[in-house]
């Protein structure tokens, strides 16, 4: 089932267009993968979807009532803001102890209801806003680069969560991110932007798609060189420390 | 028992403390400490018009409140540093306040009044319109408090959920206007932040949730205007600055304190 469709759209802070042009679907039980240059108008592009940045031209669809969980790129919250994991937990809408519990427990972090947020880990904060995205029983959950702040086993344990996540509740997943070698074998389809929609398909496709290559670099050393390139942003290859192990 | 000018002032004080409680702590959270102080500093101005027009002052304050808080509203995120501009706003309202109201000639203007409130002189119509504030204040922000939570801690995340930042924005800068309009007479226009920034500063190291930071602004804030009034009374000190005083000395007993009371 067709859960959102975007014809057209284009989208840009105060006159000045980030993303030209995108055309973007997304159904039941699929996962999709937004993957480009920072700037390339990742996040934007997942603003104009959920409705925080009116489109300067095209238009987005949703199913009706569609429900979202949004796991936000980052999320300060004041230290002068109160909040406990439960709290923040019935944001916006209220929910049972039961289903709170079972929340965390599919998040990962089963013991953390009574926590302050501002005490909790990088990992911890984010598995609790996967909780909370949870709670809203979503058909559709967004994760843009969900996993930042996370060393690399941590974000490789968060992708098998939102796999096994997507398993049980059969929700499409929209996810954005830079830990491509990651999130590419985990995809259905990935869309590589850089202010329009480069090339798209099964990461197979892309991975070879020219395009891609142009902005990623290319060949053999695969998925490990393009770990490099979106992590440090030099193009040039002083592996001066050693990410082999990931 | 109204007829007690004291009983007056401490119900005015009271009042106006349980209005600037719940949106004071928003004011905290959203980190607007200066966006409240541009609204408060129009008040001078609404004052200047009220008195050229010879309207109420309450209605002039409202006005001139609300009009400020609309437009920095809009400007913000325009490209100059939004701290810099509620700078210029809020110093800029102020000045051009109280050159309005020293042109008013042949009008006697107690201009102190207008600056450091004047609680002691609080009638019972004005205690009326402060009460009618402040329950329009609480009413609106407990009907919207989920979504003004959420709103608070990230748009977009609001956004996801359906609910609109901006309009929780506005409900805000609603509020604002109105307590600023029932304050005015309590502390005047130039502390009317303090009122609102202080109590939830003090409250915050006591509280774990975002309600119980709020009831205990709303028992802080009341507490420091009935012991800024008797401090007042009793030492003969201006009454507004007073309450104030007293606040900011809770703010330092619980912070210095408050986290072992917590942890």
């Amino acid at each position: 089932m067709r859960l959102m469709t975007a014809e057209g759209l284009s989208l840009g802070h105060a006159g000045a267009t980030t993303l030209r042009d995108v055309d973007f679907h997304i159904d039941r039980g699929e996962i999709v993968t937004l993957v480009g240059p920072n700037g390339s108008g990742k996040s934007t592009l997942v603003k104009g979807l959920i409705g925080a940045l009116r489109p300067l031209r095209g238009h987005v669809d949703q199913l009706r009532d569609l429900r979202i969980g949004y796991v936000p790129q980052s999320l300060q919250i004041d230290s002068f803001l109160p909040l406990t994991v439960t709290r923040f937990l019935c944001l916006p809408h209220r929910h049972s102890a039961e289903a709170m519990a079972r929340a965390l427990q599919e998040a990962g972090v089963p013991d953390l209801a009574k926590h302050q947020m501002r005490d909790l880990s990088g990992g911890q904060f984010q598995r609790v806003l996967l909780a909370r995205a949870l709670l809203m029983s979503p058909d559709l959950l967004i994760l843009d680069e969900a996993t930042q702040g996370l060393d690399q086993p941590g974000a490789a344990a968060f992708y098998r969560q939102i796999a096994e996540v997507r398993d049980q509740l059969g929700c499409a997943v929209l996810m954005v991110s830079h830990d491509l070698h990651v999130v590419m074998a985990a995809s259905d389809r990935v869309l590589c932007l850089n202010g329009h929609v480069c090339c798209q398909g099964t990461p197979d496709v892309v991975q070879d798609a020219p395009e891609y290559r142009a902005l990623f670099g290319t060949g053999t050393q695969g998925a490990f060189a393009l770990y490099r390139h979106q992590h440090d942003h030099h193009h040039h290859h002083d592996h001066d420390h050693d990410h082999e192990d990931a | 028992m109204l007829d007690d000018f004291l009983v007056r002032a401490g119900l005015a004080g009271v009042g106006t403390a349980l209005a600037a409680a719940p949106l004071g702590c928003f004011v905290v959270w959203r980190r607007m400490a200066y966006f409240g102080d541009a609204t408060a500093h129009a008040a001078l101005l609404g004052v200047a018009l009220s008195l050229a027009f010879q309207g109420p002052i309450m209605v002039g304050v409202l006005a001139s409140a609300l009009s400020m808080a609309v437009l920095v509203q809009g400007l913000s995120g325009r490209g100059l540093a939004e701290d810099t501009l509620l700078g210029v706003m809020a110093h800029a309202a102020l000045a051009v306040g109280l050159v309005a109201v020293s042109l008013m000639s042949g009008v006697r203007v107690d201009l102190m009044g207008y600056l450091f409130g004047d609680i002691l002189a609080v009638s019972k119509t004005d205690l009326g319109l402060i009460w009618s504030g402040a329950a329009v204040v609480v009413g609106l922000i407990l009907w919207r408090w989920q979504r003004l939570l959420t709103a608070t801690l990230n748009p977009d995340l609001a956004q996801s959920s359906g609910i609109s930042a901006r309009t929780e924005q506005l409900v805000l800068t609603v509020a604002l206007a109105v307590t600023v309009a029932v304050a005015i007479k309590v502390v005047g226009a130039l502390l009317i932040g303090a009122l609102l920034v202080i109590p939830p500063a003090v409250a915050r190291p006591l509280a774990r949730t975002p309600e119980s930071m709020a009831m205990m602004t709303a028992l802080i804030g009341s507490a420091s205007a009935v012991g800024g009034l008797a401090a007042a009374y009793q030492f003969d000190t201006p009454t507004g600055p007073t309450i104030v005083c007293v606040a900011a000395g809770l703010f330092v007993l619980t912070t210095l304190f408050g986290a072992r009371i917590t942890r």
